[in-house]
């Protein structure tokens, strides 16, 4: 059947949210040269206009589903899920970065450029219906990504965070390259639909073998990409080597956008072949969750220690990949949309703690944090709370209702291991709790300034986010539950 | 809306009140805290009307809305006559502990007493909610004030006491939650009473090998908390370097969450393994009570000793519920209650003569009774309660669960008896060591209680003795309640755990257990 290569008004209407992110990317770099340098701060409004468009235009293109650009992007409530996800981090990173990067004395326009291309890269990675608009999307969001990674160039640890992110990320991408190319030789096709269709019909035993290698090729990729051991090596250097607010950014962004790749490639796509690499994906959740927990337990760098905290969420959010049906899909989304919260919010304590050249980043400077600066260190011991997972906080439900979705699929081991494992994770969490109220208030703290606008809306958005979806998860579980059917 | 809906709820109220007032006034703060706990208490005082006068036994104040659609999670809360007691024990103390945190809490006020009543919100919860979802989110609720508590204003080693009381217990309720969410799984529903209802029925039949595992899962969390030896050694850090206030809400009522928890899900919903697995439990029950007595008779600091003292007292508790008897159900919660009343006084006068002397070793004391003869007199009837003296509570309480051990097995209760008498030793010599002997120059200089002080300890004492002479005030209800729990728990009885009855029983029991099997053809 021939294609049809004439785009509609209503295909428009579904990839906007991009195309009005990357207009506002391209203007921005092409006014900069223009605009003297006193009024830069115009950039940081410009940005949050653009990404808010954006925002409008993804949720309204939501009432519009379906496929379009012939089957290459699809728009669903899933895509729209991650879309709204990734452009509010993308929002709230533009809010802690201002400050930031006044203090850095690093105020430019490309920084909020790039965001911008990120964040669509990230957009076209939700919608992507076909395994190279997946690579295109992740290509974009991660070369984007990789720059501000090093953003103050004359730093040395950005400069060493970009380097390896770069260098060990195209690696990784090549792995992913490589299953596409593997598995567009078996099965003729890069549609994920196609794909499940060859894979449930018309698979010899030696096309589901390639197919099987395939995925395991890509695999690599994403678990690159999410930071899933046995390739999670980089995330710790990279986000203690990254300026604070990219940290926000990266554990939250491109993290959830490649989740939601993962989930629609591995559900969608390798739905038939489940018992190929079901027993893979549970290997590299647990093994994520031991690494990431018990790391983290040594860290006095609190962006490392987030790092290998991120890194063992990731492990949480693999455990609901492992449980492949349904409702772990909808498990996933949820607990990305907590996570998502909580961590922006605990990075951007972060941010507005660490101080010019990030002075202020170990555990212990934090000490008397909560007699300093009171409202701060409550949100904060929110998102902490969040993220070791008591009740009435996001980070509690999302947990629960992933290893929900793990027990329908009687992955009971792994259900008991990964809880267990949380336990594990409450001790250092808790070690930052107890340095902000158990401590007396050391020099880092008594020179602590007040919150900035950017960041205090930030701190509370979060934290309402937070509390929002535990003690009333239904309001997103519901839209979850019912954006969760792919490959249906 | 429900008068047991204003009790869980007006806690959490004036938590988040405290939170807007302004810190600098702290003696605001403090009456605030007082005000508001009295009135919670006055209000939950309500609660009893149905059980004194009416038609106790079944659920009263029950409440039924949906929370989460999917999972159905539903906000169910309701008492009976065990929940009732509990209810009102931490009704009561909250406000003790206000009073007992007056002065001693000077730093940090506003955030202490917000804390105090976050706690009760939680404790309250643990007691009433009647869906298991709830119940574990007010349970890991609970356990966040507690943690700050003991590690913002508690005493030297308090970040250590805090940090492993808060993961001991997290290990346990993760598995716990695996159970809860396990069993919701198979049942579809986290409501109790369903619950309850399917496996009784038969239309929620886990295999034998699942029943065990969900037991232990819910067992484990649960003696994390009560604490069964081996599994208690958090507590005597916990308790120790909690200020007194964190002691007795720990003490009272934070160890009841466990027992209560064996006795509402662990023991009806799993009966067959519950019974299967009592010669083990009831083991380290009885090494509990008599290892807890043997620590605490050498230990030097006085919050250590009791804090061993209520090993051996919760090990009796534990010991009463396995014995599955009625009697021993109705020790076991009375036992609860007296323990919650009788080791918190203690802990509240042990912090008195530590707010008086500042110091928690029992060798910084001697000949106290002279300067303080009325804090003496105090302390002499607590003790002796705690001992276990008739026409005092905990007598009550010890001799129920005696009384339902022996008619299980004998020499369990010969074993546990031991236990009691342990524990005059320690406390006899405890209470010689402290207030009897010549007093030094220190100890001479020490006041007697104030008013503030009379109004903690009159209200407790008034209580010990109540509660050791008026039982009928409390067993009807407590009875009727227990009888619910037993009925199920017997129906299901094995064989080989009885081997221990007395033969006429014996042979009464298998007659009937015969019968049952040829119903069952």
């Amino acid at each position: 059947m021939p294609a049809n290569f004439a785009p509609t008004a209503i295909d428009y209407l579904r990839i906007l949210p991009e195309i009005l992110m990357i207009i506002t990317g391209t203007l921005i770099m092409v006014l900069e040269p223009l605009i003297g340098g006193n009024k830069r701060n115009a950039f940081t409004s410009v940005t949050l206009v653009g990404f808010i468009a954006a925002l409008v235009a993804a949720v309204a293109a939501n009432d519009y589903p379906g496929l379009s650009f012939s089957n290459m992007l699809i728009v669903d409530g899933f895509a729209t899920f991650f879309r709204v996800l990734v452009i509010a981090v993308g929002i709230f990173t533009v809010l802690s970065s201002s400050d930031y990067l006044r203090r850095e004395h690093a105020a430019s326009a490309e920084y909020y450029a790039l965001l911008l291309f990120s964040v669509a890269g990230q957009c076209i990675m939700a919608t992507a219906n076909e395994l190279i608009m997946i690579f295109i999307g992740l290509e974009i969001s991660s070369i984007a990504t990789y720059i501000l990674a090093g953003y103050l160039r004359d730093d040395k640890r950005n400069n060493e965070a970009a380097l390896k992110y770069f260098l060990l990320g195209s690696f990784a991408t090549a792995f992913l390259l490589y299953g596409i190319a593997w598995i567009y030789g078996t099965t003729g096709s890069t549609n994920l639909g196609e794909i499940r269709n060859f894979l449930m019909t018309g698979g010899s035993a030696r096309n589901l073998t390639l197919a099987g290698t395939a995925a395991a090729l890509m695999f690599v990729g994403f678990a690159f990409k999410v930071s899933a051991a046995p390739f999670q090596i980089w995330a710790p250097d990279v986000y203690q080597g990254a300026p604070a607010p990219v940290t926000l950014f990266m554990s939250a962004g491109p993290k959830a956008a490649a989740f939601a790749v993962f989930l629609r490639v591995f559900i969608t796509a390798f739905g038939p072949i489940t018992n190929r690499w079901e027993p893979f994906v549970w290997s590299s959740a647990l093994l994520t969750m031991v690494i990431g927990n018990f790391a983290a337990l040594l860290q006095n760098n609190i962006k490392r220690l987030m790092a290998y905290s991120s890194i063992a969420h990731a492990g949480y959010v693999m455990v609901a990949i492992a449980a492949h049906n349904q409702v772990g899909v909808a498990a996933a989304m949820f607990y990305l949309a907590a996570y998502a919260c909580m961590n922006v919010g605990a990075f951007a304590v972060i941010t507005h703690f660490s101080r010019q050249g990030e002075k202020y980043v170990n555990v212990d400077d934090l000490a008397g944090l909560g007699w300093k600066q009171p409202v701060t260190a409550a949100l904060f011991s929110i998102f902490l709370l969040s993220l070791i997972g008591v009740p009435l906080t996001g980070g509690f439900f999302g947990k629960f209702y992933i290893f929900k979705a793990a027990l329908d699929a009687n992955l009971v081991w792994l259900s008991i291991l990964g809880l267990l494992n949380s336990a594990v994770a409450a001790y250092y969490y808790l070690r930052i709790l107890v340095v902000m109220y158990m401590h007396e208030p050391g020099e880092s703290t008594l020179t602590l300034e007040p919150l900035s606008p950017g960041i205090r809306t930030t701190l509370w958005a979060a934290a309402l986010g937070t509390l929002i979806l535990g003690i009333f998860p239904s309001l997103l579980l519901n839209f979850a539950a019912n954006s969760s059917g792919l490959g249906k | 809306m429900t008068l047991l809906d204003l009790v869980i709820f007006l806690p959490l109220a004036a938590f988040l009140l405290i939170l807007f007032l302004p810190k600098e006034h702290v003696e605001g703060i403090r009456r605030f805290s007082l005000v508001a706990s009295l009135a919670i208490f006055v209000a939950s005082l309500g609660l009893i009307g149905p059980y004194w006068f009416g038609n106790p036994g079944k659920l009263a104040f029950e409440t039924d809305l949906p929370w989460i659609n999917s999972p159905a999670i539903r906000y169910h809360v309701a008492i009976d006559g065990i929940s009732l007691w509990l209810v009102l024990l931490t009704t009561l103390l909250t406000p003790l502990c206000v009073l007992v945190s007056w002065k001693s809490v000077q730093k940090r006020a506003k955030e202490f007493f917000a804390f105090l009543l976050l706690l009760e919100f939680g404790l309250i919860g643990v007691f009433c909610a009647f869906d298991l979802f709830l119940f574990f989110v007010f349970w890991e609720v609970s356990l966040v004030p507690m943690y700050f508590l003991i590690g913002v204003w508690g005493h030297e080693r308090r970040i250590y006491a805090a940090v492993k009381f808060f993961v001991y217990t997290m290990a346990g309720s993760m598995l716990m939650l695996v159970g809860i969410t396990y069993l919701y799984n198979q049942a579809g529903t986290f409501d109790y009473a369903k619950i309850m209802a399917g496996l009784q029925n038969g239309s929620i039949a886990p295999t034998y090998q699942e029943q065990l595992l969900l037991f232990l899962a819910f067992f484990i969390a649960f003696a994390i908390k009560v604490p069964l030896f081996p599994l208690h050694t958090w507590l005597p850090d916990a308790h120790v370097e909690a200020p007194t206030a964190g002691s007795v809400m720990l003490a009272s009522v934070m160890l009841k969450m466990g027992t209560y928890g064996l006795l509402r899900f662990c023991v009806p919903m799993f009966p067959v393994a519950a019974r299967n697995c009592s010669g083990w439990i009831v083991t380290l029950a009885i090494i509990g009570i008599i290892y807890g007595a043997l620590v605490a008779m050498v230990q030097p600091n006085m919050k250590k000793l009791v804090a061993y003292s209520s090993v051996s007292h919760l090990g009796f508790v534990v010991l009463g519920i396995f014995s599955f008897t009625q009697q021993g159900f109705d020790g076991a919660v009375y036992q609860m209650l007296n323990h919650g009343v009788s080791t918190g006084a203690l802990f509240i006068m042990v912090g008195f003569l530590y707010e008086r002397r500042h110091s928690l070793e029992i060798d910084a004391y001697g000949g106290v009774a002279t300067p303080t003869p009325r804090l003496a007199t105090a302390f002499m009837i607590t003790m002796l309660a705690s001992i276990g003296l008739p026409m005092l509570n905990n007598f009550v309480g010890e001799f129920l669960v005696l009384q339902g051990t022996a008619l299980v097995n004998f020499k369990w209760a010969v074993f546990a008896a031991i236990g009691v008498i342990l524990s005059a030793c320690y406390m006899l010599w405890l209470y010689q060591r402290v207030f009897f002997g010549k007093a030094s120059a220190e100890v001479s200089a020490l006041k007697d209680l104030d008013l503030r002080e009379y109004a903690i300890c009159v209200p407790l004492i008034i209580l010990m003795v109540w509660m050791g002479t008026f039982t009928q005030s409390f067993i009807p209800s407590i009875s009727t309640s227990t009888a619910v729990i037993l009925g199920p728990v017997d129906a299901k009885r094995d064989v080989h755990v009885h081997n221990g009855l007395p033969a006429a029983l014996r042979a009464q029991r298998s007659l009937s257990l015969a019968k049952e099997q040829v119903d069952a053809r």
